[in-house]
């Protein structure tokens, strides 16, 4: 594992290399050398399955970071290799031609975050929502609630209550609260 | 006995035959529920339905042939009905032998077919993809059903000499043994095995699979329309019952034994198909092609000689 | 698969996905269905508009109940001859095959699953209802034979539920569609459905469940809430 981790640093300049337990590690390296670290780990050190990918809205730091898992069946180690890019008009390298599945995933990150992976197959098409035209809906600068509100006619009258205190005040009314159940409550 | 009498009987018969058939229909699906440890529709139910498909306001149309469907369904029933003896009383224009007539089972074979071809027109102008599936598995395994029923059908027909049911029965009197399930066990056997299959139910049931391909041909079909071919099946189910105790099992001398024996008869189908699971087409198709063909093959044999 | 077909499938999708592209972004009717022009056998030029061909562009018509004793006659037959569509639309749908087993079994009171929208009368909306769902229940909807019900199961029918806020879930369904029967909880257990079986069968026995007609009624409004969540509105206004 560290070996690996050690080659990667030389050959990819990773930074940020933390192992997170044994057979976890991540390594951050640049956006242009990313998908040339996971080609490297999937042909020469045998990281042939791809886990998942997935990405991070960094918004203060306006930036959006990628992962991608990847996973060794010989040595039951995981790698994932992350990358930031530019949160103004997102693009990244497409992935398509290591692992048919990542097709998938870049079609799903284009409309969930709206990041452009030029060239890869049917990633213009809908991924889960149809007909979306707002903004991407898992950028964190998008208000779910005001959209909700605005769009689907929030029916009045909707209250929420803490089910412990709301049912003592219900059906035990006089009864004082003891020291013991003020600590339950918390 | 006037021709009005006559036909007055014969739609008394219909009447009769048809509430028979939505008796029987409700007693397979009660006793479906029964094996399953479920209490059941109430037996009143296929009225019931009946007249709610009938109070369907919306109507909607795909074309000629879909109207004609659902009546080239009844046609073949009521065809059914009205060349068949349904009651033997020792009179060839006896009150409850219908329309019958020398060589009526050459007739009765061909309305059997009826029904089926008039559906595949009129689900294949519906034009849903699991209607086309329906009919094309529904044809298949009727052509199957029909080469074993076909040869034992002739060789009963050799064996008494007739092509006419009246006659067959009228031989058939006289007490058990003069059945066709002792004279001629080999097409018997054929037609109580092939008789699963023109009945349709469980292990060939694929024709109308409701959890693969909705509910088959009649996937487009609505309102009145059902109505119309759930009668016809009901119809259908009855009168494929009575030509295979015409044929087999003697006849019946009353209504009360043709009852008897037309529930009988269903529920050697119905049992069946509450103990096997569906066939898949091919298998279904093979299957009547294995043993029933033997059998009837060795039936026309036998009486050839 | 061999190298040479799983090329060609690659080289398929990409054209697909540069076609994709290259049509205006916002039109989401599909190319084949977009209303164009077309050169008939004999040279002349006709007019296609592939939606309103295949499917029928007519608007929904009010249907009169009979009179008197006839329609109660008839509301009772359909009272007592349910037949629910097999849809679900949401995590409700786990609670409707309990029905059919042996311990809650509603064929005791004439409820009966279909398979196919033409046949059937009632339909139970189980539970939260995506935009993208919302598109399909309108269709089976408008496909079912009126006179038709409609059950709504679970609080996320009624104002959104735990999905309130979500950016792709309704909170009204009687926005949409005209609704029956509200079946309250999260989720309401099988016998509070057959509770709103029994509720809606004393509707429609008092001659109250006349909601297909509401909806004709209402079909502009109704179809404005619709479109204005729908965006992708890429079928005719009413299908049969």
């Amino acid at each position: 594992m560290n070996e690996i981790l050690d080659k990667i640093k030389q050959k990819y300049s990773a930074e940020d290399v933390k192992v997170q337990r044994t057979g976890l590690a991540f390594v951050t390296v640049n956006k242009d050398v990313a998908l040339d670290a996971v080609t490297w780990l999937r042909d020469y050190e045998g990281y042939s399955h791809f886990v998942m990918m997935s990405c991070v809205d960094w918004i203060e730091d306006g930036k959006f970071q990628l992962l991608y898992l990847l996973h060794n069946p010989v040595t039951k180690t995981d790698v994932g290799v992350k990358t930031l890019i530019n949160r103004d008009n997102p693009a990244m390298t497409s992935g398509h031609h290591l692992w048919k599945q990542v097709w998938t995933y870049q079609r799903e990150l284009k409309e969930a975050f709206g990041i452009d992976f030029p060239g890869s197959p049917r990633v213009d098409e809908n991924f889960v929502v149809e007909g979306w035209v707002d903004i991407p809906h898992m950028r964190r600068d998008f208000n779910t609630k005001e959209y909700s509100e605005e769009t689907y006619f929030p029916r009045p009258g909707r209250e929420t209550h803490d089910p412990a205190t709301y049912m003592r005040e219900q059906l035990y009314p006089n009864q004082p609260v003891t020291a013991k159940r003020k600590d339950n409550d918390k | 006995m006037t021709v009005y009498v006559k036909f007055g009987y014969t739609l008394l018969g219909l009447l009769i035959v048809l509430n028979w058939g939505f008796l029987m229909g409700a007693t397979f699906r009660k006793i479906g529920a029964r094996v399953a440890g479920r209490y059941g529709i109430p037996f009143y139910q296929p009225w019931l339905n009946l007249l709610k498909n009938i109070s369907t306001r919306t109507t909607i149309t795909h074309g000629v042939m879909y109207y004609i469907g659902p009546v080239f369904r009844l046609t073949g029933g009521v065809g059914l009905f009205l060349f068949m003896p349904m009651v033997f009383t020792g009179d060839p224009a006896g009150l409850w032998t219908n329309y019958s007539f020398e060589g009526d089972l050459i007739l009765i074979l061909y309305f059997q077919v009826f029904g089926m071809l008039g559906m595949a027109l009129g689900a294949g102008q519906g034009g849903h993809p699991y209607s086309a599936m329906g009919i094309a598995r529904g044809l298949a395994q009727h052509a199957a059903v029909e080469l074993p029923l076909t040869l034992a059908f002739l060789s009963i027909a050799i064996q008494y000499d007739t092509f006419s049911v009246y006659k067959i029965v009228e031989a058939q009197q006289g007490g058990m043994m003069n059945w066709v399930l002792f004279t001629n066990p080999f097409a018997a056997v054929t037609i109580i095995l092939a008789m699963l299959g023109a009945m349709g139910h469980s292990p060939f049931n694929l024709v109308k699979a409701p959890n693969e391909i909705l509910i088959g041909p009649a996937t487009e079909f609505e309102g009145t329309y059902l109505g119309f071919m759930q009668s016809a099946g009901s119809i259908l189910h009855v009168m494929e019952a009575v030509l295979f105790m015409n044929l087999v099992f003697g006849g019946a001398t009353s209504w009360i034994e043709l009852i008897v024996k037309t529930f009988l008869i269903y529920f050697w189908s119905v049992f069946v198909g509450m103990v096997f699971p569906r066939f898949k087409i091919e298998q279904s198709v093979t299957w009547f092609f294995k043993v029933p063909l033997l059998l009837g093959f060795l039936a026309i044999i036998i009486y050839s000689f | 698969m061999s190298e040479k077909d799983m090329n060609y499938k690659v080289s398929q999708m990409l054209k697909r996905s540069e076609t994709n592209v290259s049509n205006a972004k916002k039109s989401f009717v599909r190319p084949e269905d977009e209303e164009r022009e077309v050169v008939a056998p004999d040279g002349s030029i006709m007019k296609v508009n592939p939606i309103y061909d295949y499917f029928s562009g007519k608007r929904p018509e009010e249907e009169k109940p009979k009179n008197g004793i006839v329609e109660k006659f008839l509301n009772w037959a359909r009272a007592e001859s349910i037949w629910v569509l097999g849809f679900g639309t949401g995590c409700g749908s786990i609670e409707i095959p309990p029905l059919v087993t042996p311990r809650f079994d509603m064929f005791r009171f004439g409820v009966q699953m279909r398979p196919t929208p033409r046949q059937s009368n009632a339909f139970i909306i189980s539970g939260y209802l995506s935009v993208k769902t919302l598109k399909r229940v309108i269709r089976t909807y408008e496909q079912m034979p009126s006179p038709k019900y409609i059950l709504a199961l679970g609080s996320c029918t009624i104002n959104g539920g735990m999905y309130y806020d979500s950016y792709s879930t309704i909170n009204r369904l009687d926005k949409y569609i005209p609704v029956d029967v509200y079946i309250a909880g999260c989720m309401p257990r099988p016998e509070a459905l057959l509770a709103g079986f029994m509720k809606l069968k004393e509707l429609i026995k008092a001659g109250k469940a006349e909601k297909a007609n509401e909806y004709a009624r209402n079909f502009d409004e109704y179809k404005a809430n619709q479109k204005k969540i729908i965006k992708d509105w890429n079928m005719p206004d009413y299908n049969w």
